[in-house]
């Protein structure tokens, strides 16, 4: 057998002979008899070389050195600097470096493990994927106590915004003796750039099923309210679906695998008012009234629907739940940092060059983030500041960019993790109208029950507009961080109490931005 | 009305039916129909596969629906899954890129590399 000092393996594919490879390969033997080293060097022609360039690709060995889209024209090139004299061409190599090769991330993954691999409208999928053991486990081998003292113990915290601890909300809420109790489920998705729970409830809606049946044994509700957009029609018709084929296997209804507990799942379909995302607003909507807050306390585990004892949790956080329980908490701290477990949904948009969604652990920073599931930024473009947690959320500089996210970590920069909604901005976007983007949503979105909130919105808005027309001074940025401060401190619900944080965020690191803008 | 037993063998029988389509169907095709999928034109690309199977009349190949994975920005995204080799992801399909994989990825089996944004996830 001849023996070659380098072997040039050329993937023959639909793509390589579009790009004409046999003509290429028969430049290449030419050049390579010209250059005199037909007897050191071997042509092979084969299939995929293991990863996905354009045009014609080839491998060379002993070095592993591979191009793309090369064309005859570099032939001569390859053959006199890299044959010859052992010189790789760095122009034509692969791009390692560029190529973003989606991470999904689905070894570690919770609450869209299933999402993307199973039919989300067939419940004997989600059975054969481990589902609904949980809830056989609840009820048949679990006390309600127990149930609540294992999701206590697994420090779940709400994935809605405020972040509260999910089991202890429970714990109000299961020793209470009441003739009814409910479970509501909060799908009213409002943050602005946030749409994890569609993903969550398109993907996997029996998962969400089961959280709620577990969270309604354990606090001994028989009836539960998915109150969902009106927009999300494909989670509405998916939802639907997934109730009656529980119903049919008789997962769901009365008197469960004969353990006596009833159970009934019910939808209401949301007007798409933000305020309505406040669970009390959200209560009074279930009701049929118009969505305004109520005073707290009583708070809705004491005192929610119909006056009845109410727990209220985010999609998110009850898609959570059958891991929980199925694998037990144990399993579940191991994810995430100690004082935030789990993982946490993200959507990722803006300049970035892969928008989309993941699912990552706690506490994995926004560079993590936007470098390997978004795939950087958009070409061409530097990262500015990222609006992480929608219009209630604040806006991150880049010497942000390393810090963990998570509940606790953000909160010592006085920031917040929010919805999970991350919108990146490129260095060519203003700051001053992305704040004049959210407060025009917020006068929009006010509810106007309370004065600081009614007015304070529009004052705000009044004065983003003028500073933003180059009208305005630095007295109306400090005012407007006075009003949205008073608006903290005296307004009736999350929503007037929210404005604050992207005001002080946008001010506090982007205050050059305002001088420039304003007039001296 | 099901008991706890039945649930069980349906359970199992789901898991058995996963590893079946590994061993009597040769390819599984799963399309992402999601909002974004939709949105993208994920109907029509599942539509086409379905039409181009039955001009085919291929019997081993199994198309499927599914939510999103996470590339919203590649939708309708299309995932290729043969019995022991690396899932195939491909991203931003058309019906005329389907008619493409069916006649080279399906029939052929050589992977259609233009269109694939992932392999092995």
């Amino acid at each position: 057998m001849k023996y070659y000092r380098s072997h040039i393996l050329v993937s023959i594919n639909e793509t390589s002979i579009a790009a004409g490879v046999h003509g290429f390969i028969q430049a290449l033997r030419n050049e390579l008899a010209k250059a005199d080293l037909t007897d050191e060097i071997n042509i092979l022609e084969t299939g995929p070389l293991g990863f996905f360039g354009r045009g014609i690709c080839i491998t060379v060995y002993p070095e592993n050195v591979s191009y793309e889209a090369v064309k005859v024209e570099d032939i001569s090139e390859l053959v006199q600097d890299h044959f010859l004299k052992g010189r790789p061409v760095k122009r034509l190599m692969l791009d390692a470096v560029n190529k973003f090769s989606p991470n999904f991330n689905y070894a570690n993954r919770i609450v869209l493990r299933n999402s993307g691999i199973i039919d989300p409208e067939n419940i004997d999928d989600y059975i054969g994927a481990g589902g609904y053991e949980a809830w056989e486990k609840a009820l048949t081998q679990m006390q309600p106590a127990d149930i609540v003292a294992e999701v206590k113990k697994s420090g779940l915290r709400g994935r809605g915004g405020a972040g509260f601890p999910a089991g202890v909300k429970w714990s109000f809420t299961a020793p209470l003796e009441a003739p009814q109790k409910y479970v509501v489920v909060n799908a009213d998705e409002g943050e602005p750039g946030t749409f994890k729970d569609r993903l969550i409830m398109e993907g996997d809606p029996h998962q969400l099923l089961e959280g709620i049946m577990i969270c309604a044994r354990a606090i001994g509700a028989t009836k539960a309210y998915i109150y969902i957009r009106g927009e999300y029609k494909l989670c509405i018709s998916r939802l639907e679906l997934a109730i009656k084929q529980a119903k049919e296997y008789g997962i769901l209804g009365t008197n469960i695998f004969e353990s006596g507990f009833d159970l009934d799942i019910m939808i209401k379909i949301g007007a798409g008012a933000y305020v309505c995302g406040e669970e009390t607003a959200l209560i009074e909507s279930l009701e049929g009234n118009r969505g305004n807050p109520r005073w707290k306390p009583p708070f809705p585990g004491v005192k929610g629907l119909w006056q009845a004892p109410t727990v209220v949790n985010n999609v998110e956080t009850l898609a959570n739940v059958p891991f929980i329980i199925a694998k037990g908490a144990e399993e579940y701290m191991k994810y995430g940092t100690p004082e935030c477990t789990g993982t946490k949904v993200y959507t990722i948009l803006g300049d970035v060059a892969h928008p989309g969604l993941c699912e990552v652990d706690m506490g994995t920073t926004l560079r993590t983030i936007i470098n390997e599931y978004a795939g950087g930024m958009k070409k061409g473009f530097r990262f500015k500041a990222a609006l992480v947690g929608g219009a209630a959320g604040v806006i991150l500089p880049d010497r942000m960019l390393d810090v963990k996210m998570d509940f606790s970590s953000l909160n010592q920069y006085a920031a917040v993790l929010g919805s999970g909604a991350i919108l990146v901005m490129n260095e060519h976007q203003s700051i001053v109208d992305m704040l004049w983007s959210i407060l025009r949503f917020f006068r929009h979105e006010s509810c106007g029950k309370c004065s600081p909130c009614k007015n304070g919105t529009q004052q705000l808005y009044r004065l983003i507009t003028k500073i933003k027309k180059g009208e305005g001074t630095m007295d109306d940025v400090d005012l407007m961080h006075t009003i949205a401060e008073t608006m903290l401190h005296t307004s009736f619900c999350a929503l007037g109490q929210s404005p604050i944080m992207a005001i002080r965020s946008a001010i506090e690191n982007f205050r050059d931005e305002f001088i420039a803008i304003t007039k001296k | 009305m099901k008991t706890l037993a039945d649930l069980k063998k349906i359970r199992e029988k789901a898991q058995e039916e996963m590893k079946l389509r590994g061993g009597n169907v040769r390819i599984k095709i799963v399309v992402g129909m999601g909002t974004s999928g939709i949105a993208m034109g994920a109907r029509e690309v599942m539509k086409t596969f379905l039409e181009e199977i039955a001009n085919r009349n291929l019997t081993d190949v199994l198309v499927t629906q599914t939510g999103e994975k996470g590339l919203s920005s590649m939708e309708p995204v299309v995932d290729l899954i043969e019995e022991g080799k690396p899932k195939v992801t491909y991203g931003n399909m058309t019906p005329d890129k389907v008619k493409k994989v069916v006649v080279e990825h399906i029939v052929n089996g050589r992977t259609v590399s233009d269109y694939v944004v992932a392999t092995g996830n």
